[in-house]
């Protein structure tokens, strides 16, 4: 009894730290589709949040990049979806990402200034290499169908350059 | 009368085939899924270089600490060559695109 709830403990813990971790189970087209998308839309959100928050040109520039380029790739995964007649379907996963960047939100609202900045291009980073990592480690290899795949693989290198470009921009912070 | 202008004309024709080889070339690079291809272009001074994006995002030539052409979501971009050397160029929204230009004079 005392095993179990410790376990399912660890389990919840482990969701909250790291939102991809808790998938044991391969996850289907509609839910990877529907991760890709909502990592998407998060980072949107974050970069809407950033473009009115910061007064630091460089931050904003590389805001504005991560709205425009998220956008697109949302843009081409719906174009996709209803192509394929898939319907994205809610999941775990989605909502464990959800939950982690509202309370990623929660926390950058309540800063100003360079601690702001200094705070949302550092978790640019982190959010990045996350997504990142479940994208070469879980999505890409559960995609089944060969199009899905190839979106995910082009939206892998996108985001890795959006990884570099934010680490550029926490170098120039410094 | 006839016969004169024949000759003014090829002899502008052989001027014209005189001059051609040495005049300025376009020189093609296709963006398509974050990479430059080719990824290397040589080129001579006063050659332009065309980026050909086919992406849906936007991408830049960029040269630390010098030139950087804007290339726009399924659009072209393009720049003349004005000196010679190489000098490696990378994308400033993607840095992992990464790509060179060797100039000769």
């Amino acid at each position: 009894m005392f095993t179990r709830y410790t376990a399912a403990l660890a389990a919840l813990l482990f969701v909250s730290a790291a939102p991809f971790a808790q998938a044991a189970d391969k996850p289907t087209d509609p839910q990877i589709a529907h991760i890709a998308y909502t990592a998407g839309v998060l980072d949107i959100e974050a970069a809407k949040l950033a473009i009115k928050t910061s007064k630091n040109k460089e931050v904003v520039a590389f805001a504005k990049d991560m709205e425009r380029d998220h956008e697109a790739v949302n843009k081409q995964a719906l174009d996709l979806v209803k192509k394929l007649k898939v319907k994205p379907e809610d999941n775990a996963t989605s909502q464990a990402l959800s939950k982690a960047a509202e309370e990623e939100r929660a926390k950058l609202a309540k800063l100003k200034g360079a601690a702001f900045d200094k705070a949302y291009i550092e978790n640019e980073v982190a959010y990045h290499k996350q997504v990142n990592g479940a994208l070469e480690t879980l999505l890409i290899p559960s995609a089944s169908n060969a199009e899905l795949k190839s979106l995910l693989e082009t939206g892998l290198k996108i985001f890795q350059g959006h990884e570099q470009h934010a680490e550029h921009v926490a170098g120039m912070l410094k | 009368m006839k016969a004169g202008a024949l000759i003014r004309l090829s002899w502008l024709a052989a001027l014209a085939l005189t001059v051609a080889p040495a005049a300025a070339a376009t020189i093609e690079v296709t963006i398509d899924k974050l990479v430059f291809s080719p990824a290397t272009v040589e080129a001579k001074v006063g050659d332009t270089i065309e980026w050909v994006n086919k992406d849906v995002i936007a991408h830049t030539a960029t040269v630390k600490g010098g030139w950087e052409v804007m290339i726009p979501p399924k659009k072209s971009a393009s720049l003349t060559v004005k000196a010679a050397g190489a000098v490696d160029y990378f994308c400033r929204f993607h840095p992992n695109m990464k790509g060179r230009l060797v100039v000769a004079p």
